[in-house]
């Protein structure tokens, strides 16, 4: 198997998602675990970027990992929030 | 112990599928039908030059607008659960973040136009420019200097569907004069550019919406 | 081995962990996580594999950009049902 330059690219991009889906999952602190997710949608950007897909790249960059990004801590911080009033009152 | 064994079951199924999914994935048969083929023979006549927007909006334009309604459908549902929204307490705003939104949020209105524009020969469409009009208004929400949204008022609500009801009426039409969303070629450019600029504005409210509908920052009362 | 096929086979290892995920994993918020893991896993595959017949198929790629939008609202929408769930729930919600 002849691993050229880009093929070795797209093993190390492939590996670095995989390793960030799995942080996102397996970290105990929440907000780590949104941090990775919005990494790995910024990762998944490249991977379009890599098979040809640019209307799909612009689109996860800005949706994928923007939007979803803002509503995830968006709603972290409402619950911790939350939380604290609980605890506090 | 009583919670470890299904644990363990369920990563022993995942491990399972996943072993069954790359036996699918190296053993796939070879399609019946040479979509691109298809695709690249007829582009002339779709009235874009860019094939995914061709597949979007002329050669799978039912689906595109399906998509609209359910996301106009997703807010819908989002503005039922929303309930009463909690004041929190005034953050201070930043004023680097609001000199950045100053300048970064009428670029990117350019941006998202260009976007629209260019979707026809590029990489491009009503999907990334509504998206980067949403994250505009996001922005603006973040700086302080754009309420969160309560209950939308008539002109709001007259954005948010537009979209759809400028498909709708385009399909409706079309569906007069004979099948579903079969342009007539001399004027599919026209009809596609009019349906992305409604699909556009109405995709960008929408994600905003589901966005500023659910923020607290900057609620009154 | 091409890189259609890598990024295909990513796609079924990502599936795969969202759906475990969405099983094993207790709070709300992490389970709307893995679920958008499973999203893109299986956008993953379909993209992968658009390239096997020596050109670029545009309609996998089509199809994947309205399954990101459609994604992003459902995501906001569980997101809204998780407050409300979270909020009404009496003892603070474990991490």
């Amino acid at each position: 198997m002849s691993m050229s330059l880009s093929l070795s690219f797209d093993v190390l991009l492939a590996f670095a998602l995989l390793w960030s889906a799995w942080r996102s999952l397996s970290t105990p602190d929440l907000s780590r675990a949104v941090v990775m997710f919005i990494v790995f949608g910024l990762l998944m950007t490249l991977a379009w970027a890599r098979l040809d897909a640019p209307d799909i790249a612009l689109a996860e960059a800005a949706i994928g990992a923007g939007l979803t990004g803002a509503l995830l801590l968006d709603a972290l911080a409402t619950l911790r929030g939350k939380r604290k009033a609980t605890l506090d009152g | 112990m009583a919670k470890a064994l299904p644990r363990l079951l369920v990563v022993l199924l995942a491990l399972l599928l996943a072993a069954a999914l790359f036996a699918a994935v190296f053993d796939l048969p070879q399609p019946a039908v040479d979509l691109p083929a298809q695709v690249a023979a007829n582009l002339a006549q779709t009235g874009v030059e860019h094939p995914v927007t061709a597949v979007l909006l002329n050669y799978r334009g039912y689906d595109t607008l399906l998509e609209i309604a359910v996301l106009l459908l997703a807010l819908l549902g989002v503005l039922a659960i929303a309930g009463k929204p909690a004041t929190r307490t005034a953050e201070r705003v930043d004023p680097v973040l609001q000199m950045l939104a100053r300048i970064a949020v009428p670029l990117m209105i350019l941006v998202a136009g260009y976007l629209l524009w260019a979707g026809a020969h590029r990489p491009g469409g009503a999907f990334q420019a509504g998206a980067v009009l949403a994250a505009a208004a996001v922005l603006l929400n973040l700086a302080g200097l754009l309420p969160a949204w309560s209950t939308p008022g008539k002109l709001l609500r007259l954005g948010l569907s537009a979209g759809f009801l400028v498909f709708l009426a385009v399909a409706a039409g079309l569906l007069a004069g004979g099948e579903l969303l079969r342009y007539p070629p001399q004027l599919a450019g026209g009809l596609i550019l009019l349906i992305e600029a409604g699909l556009t504005g109405s995709i960008g409210l929408i994600l905003a919406g589901l966005f500023l509908l659910t923020s607290e920052r900057g609620r009154s009362r | 081995m091409s890189a259609g096929l890598i990024y295909a086979l990513t796609g079924v290892l990502l599936f795969v962990m969202g759906a475990a995920g969405v099983v094993l994993l207790d709070h709300l918020l992490r389970k709307i996580l893995a679920f958008n893991l499973l999203g893109s896993g299986a956008f993953l595959v379909m993209v992968g594999l658009a390239q096997r017949g020596g050109g670029v198929d545009p309609v996998p790629h089509a199809m994947v950009l309205t399954g990101i939008v459609v994604s992003v609202a459902a995501t906001a929408l569980a997101l809204a049902l998780a407050r409300r769930l979270l909020a009404v729930d009496a003892d603070p919600e474990q991490d």
